[in-house]
């Protein structure tokens, strides 16, 4: 059961000429037209230099694209160069940029050296679905989606090599994010919160967060107690079917016989499940994680925003402090110099409390849409993750009543 | 092969099936059991008009080493050497459950009350589990007995039921414990004979089929308890995971938005509910597969017993017809080599002829038990599946219809 690209429904297309205010408003009531899928892993070169090449295939009716549908080939180290710039441009102004997959250098060193077992196949379907739902996230994002730097990724068959993606990985991103809040947390600025929904904000958020983690810890370990049912299920199949095998009692054999083919179908069954347990419910709870991380830090930028602005008004105080003193000693030259540091930081004030108010505005909006994207995200997976739980018993009820015939049939 | 259906299992939560005629001549029981801290103590309850015994109903008390005791007294008994002596029941062992229930008395702090109280509450359920379980695996032990033509009229047997004292067999002594090492050391012996290491001509074709057949079989059925013992304990696991994602939604949902709130709870209910049900699939399969297995492993080891016997009788017969022939070249003591070799041809013959009836009993039994297990295991995984289903789907409708 492998995860499939979420289908969008179709929606009347974007005009390009637009205000980015107009197509953000009509935005946040539409569906996207946007479907990006990842696809065809391949790996490309030898040894330690190698790389996994991914297929990033865009289908769309917006107008802003040159083709409705086009694609390119992308390796993992594109991904977090585009994050890296999308983070630098719209983070500390108070977009939730969604966080790029987490680099691996167990995982990708065992592809490179080129083992070709399950758990190396397993690790690039993990990073490959990662990805795609990365991408997914990222397009619907209305602001981010008009980024030239994400429209050369998407469409241009040569992109430029990211350099020094180490700094660039989603772990280095979140890493210059903690740093930032340590600092603030740090700083003993007791931040005059003038809107307590922030405040409320930041603390569900912080709550979210705990709830999540613990989820996805016990969602974790009904992942793994599933392969080993699964595992556990394969071997008692065989041996039931060497029972079968050496029982003498002719109708007996026969039903231990298919008792053993059930117990081996229920095992692939038992893998499925598995599967559909961590991709569709497990990762989404990592997602969000990774992704509440980075609403945490554009709350902290946006503290730090507020920093700024309450030190440029803290120095603009001492400037006229100074002008003061200067007036006083009659230094007539120092005077001038002081009058021009007055202007010079008032500008800065100003500057720093519309900032402040620009991203307290951004934030409160990009709030809203992260927390409508939440829901409907959740739901859905809930929705998905309980169909397949259905299907796995409705397998069951097939196998089990071809079954009960056979049993019946020993004489 | 008939099939008597058995008004007795209903109590049982054995499944061992037994073909047992129940004609009034002696019925057993066990009526009560009590676990006492490290022993069970279980109340043998019959019923039987025989002129043996002063009552026509009456119960004592007996220990599991009482059982032990009279399962030996069988098996060491010359008179039975042609009969498949039933399995002797397992020692009751609750060691793993409550060492279990003890590290959950320790406390993991990060545990909430509920998930405490369910994670006990399972924990008692298998206690009582692995309780009625050594009740049944002794009970059918004694009703085997009781419905065997010739294992019925022992006398241990009727010691064992009657006898109000206790029988002063716990705690096997020094001698005992030797005695049980020497049987051992006998056992690997017989194996060599069974084996065909040891050169026995085996001239009888259902023998020597029904010895190959069970070497096997010995060995597989042993095999898969051992696997199916593992599935089982998988989805006990499984059922045990349920309660921390359970009580993770439910907090979850508590304190989510408006919007999510009503998704984790019903979720969060769900999940509680599926636990249970994945907790008696588990159970079932303990019931339906892995106690039957295992019974059947435990009487495919008296099957083997039996043709040891049988093996050793021929090896004694064959001995004897070369004292003969040598007695008879020196013409020395004839007359009392003959009488021994007829006495033991006789008794090969006669052995031969019980275990050929007790070994074709054997796949008679074998082939109702698993008959009647299946059918129940696969009934019982139908059901819990269809109930799962059942709830799943109303989950769904429930959080589909919501805004």
């Amino acid at each position: 059961m492998a995860p499939r690209i979420e289908s969008k429904s179709m929606s009347a297309p974007v005009i390009f000429d637009r205000s980015r205010d107009e197509i953000e408003e009509e935005a946040n009531g539409d569906v996207f037209d946007i479907e990006i899928g990842v696809s065809d892993p391949e790996k490309v070169g030898d040894g330690m230099n190698a790389y996994m090449a991914y297929r990033v295939t865009t289908k769309t009716s917006l107008s802003m694209f040159n083709k409705n549908e086009f694609s390119v080939k992308r390796r993992f180290s594109d991904f977090l160069g585009l994050h890296s710039k999308l983070a630098t441009k719209y983070l500390h102004v108070g977009y939730i940029v969604p966080p790029a997959p987490e680099k691996s250098i167990v995982g990708m060193t065992k592809v490179k050296v080129g083992k070709e077992d399950s758990s190396s196949t397993e690790f690039v379907e993990k990073r490959r679905a990662a990805l795609e739902r990365y991408l997914q996230r990222t397009v619907k994002h209305p602001t981010l989606l008009q980024d030239p730097d994400l429209r050369q990724f998407l469409e241009s068959s040569e992109l430029p090599r990211a350099v020094n993606t180490q700094a660039l990985s989603g772990a280095g991103i979140l890493r210059m994010v903690n740093k930032a809040a340590d600092a603030v947390n740090k700083m003993t600025i007791k931040m005059n919160e003038s809107d307590a929904w922030f405040e409320e904000k930041q603390q569900q958020f912080e709550n979210l967060d705990q709830q999540l983690r613990k989820l996805h810890a016990s969602v974790e370990a009904l992942v793994c107690h599933r392969k080993e049912l699964s595992a556990n299920t394969a071997a008692f199949a065989k041996s039931a079917a060497m029972l079968g095998n050496s029982e003498d009692h002719t109708a007996l054999s026969r039903a231990l016989s298919q008792l053993a083919e059930v117990e081996e179908k229920i095992d692939q069954l038992h893998q499925e499940q598995a599967f559909a347990d961590f991709y569709v419910f497990s990762e989404l709870l990592s997602d969000y994680i990774r992704l509440i991380a980075a609403v945490k830090g554009v709350f902290d930028h946006r503290m730090k925003c507020w920093q700024k602005w309450d030190d440029a008004q803290i120095t603009l105080q001492k400037k006229r402090e100074a002008e003061a003193k200067m007036m006083l000693a009659n230094k007539p030259d120092k005077i001038q110099q002081a009058k021009n540091e007055i202007r010079e930081w008032e500008a800065k004030v100003q500057q720093g409390e519309r900032d402040f108010e620009q991203i307290s505005k951004t934030i409160r909006k990009e709030v809203g849409r992260f927390e409508k994207e939440r829901v409907k995200d959740f739901k859905t997976v809930i929705i998905k993750y309980l169909e397949s739980l259905v299907q796995t018993q409705q397998q069951l009820i097939k196998y089990w009543e071809a079954f009960l015939p056979e049993a019946k049939a020993i004489a | 092969m008939e099939e008597n259906p058995d008004p007795g299992e209903e109590r049982q939560p054995c499944s061992v099936s037994m073909d047992l005629q129940g004609d009034g001549a002696l019925q057993v029981e066990i009526s009560d059991a009590v676990s006492e801290r490290d022993k069970v103590k279980f109340t043998v309850h019959t019923k039987s008009c025989l002129p043996h015994f002063s009552q026509t109903e009456f119960s004592v008390v007996r220990q599991h080493e009482e059982f032990i005791w009279l399962h030996d007294a069988y098996t060491d008994n010359e008179d039975y050497a042609g009969i498949i002596i039933p399995p002797a029941p397992p020692k009751p062992d609750f060691e793993a459950s409550r060492e279990k229930l003890q590290r959950l008395g320790e406390g993991d702090s990060s545990v909430t009350r509920e998930e405490f109280a369910k994670m006990k509450q399972e924990l008692e359920g298998e206690y009582l589990a692995i309780f009625k379980k050594t009740v049944a695996m002794h009970e059918v032990f004694l009703q085997r007995l009781a419905a065997h033509p010739t294992l019925r009229r022992d006398h241990n047997l009727y010691v064992f039921l009657e006898y109000g004292q206790d029988l002063s067999v716990r705690g096997k002594n020094k001698k005992e414990l030797f005695g049980g090492f020497i049987r051992n050391i006998v056992k690997s012996a017989d194996e060599a004979l069974i084996t065909g290491v040891s050169g026995l001509k085996e001239v009888d074709e259902f023998f020597e089929h029904e010895r190959t057949f069970l070497l096997e079989y010995h060995t597989r059925i042993r095999d898969a308890c051992l696997r199916v013992d593992r599935v089982m304990r998988s989805h006990k696991c499984l059922a045990e995971d349920y309660i921390p994602v359970s009580a993770a939604l439910s907090s979850l949902g508590t304190q989510e938005v408006h919007q999510l709130k009503t998704s984790f709870l019903k979720l969060a209910e769900l999940f509680e509910r599926l636990r249970k049900l994945e907790g008696r699939v588990a159970s079932d399969e303990d019931l339906k597969l892995s106690d039957m297995l295992h019974y059947y492993m435990r009487d495919a080891q008296a099957a083997k017993d039996l043709l040891y016997r049988r093996l050793r009788a021929l090896a004694d017969y064959e001995n004897a017809n070369k004292a003969l022939d040598k007695a008879r070249m020196r013409n020395r003591e004839v007359r009392s080599a003959e009488t021994h070799q007829q006495l033991c041809c006789r008794r090969f013959e006669h052995l031969s002829d019980s275990a050929r009836q007790e070994l074709t009993d054997f796949k008679a039994r074998r082939g109702s038990a698993f008959r009647k297990n299946l059918i129940e295991l696969a009934e019982l995984e139908l059901k819990h599946a269809k109930a799962s289903t059942l709830l799943l789907r109303n989950t769904l409708t429930a959080l589909k219809g919501e805004p």
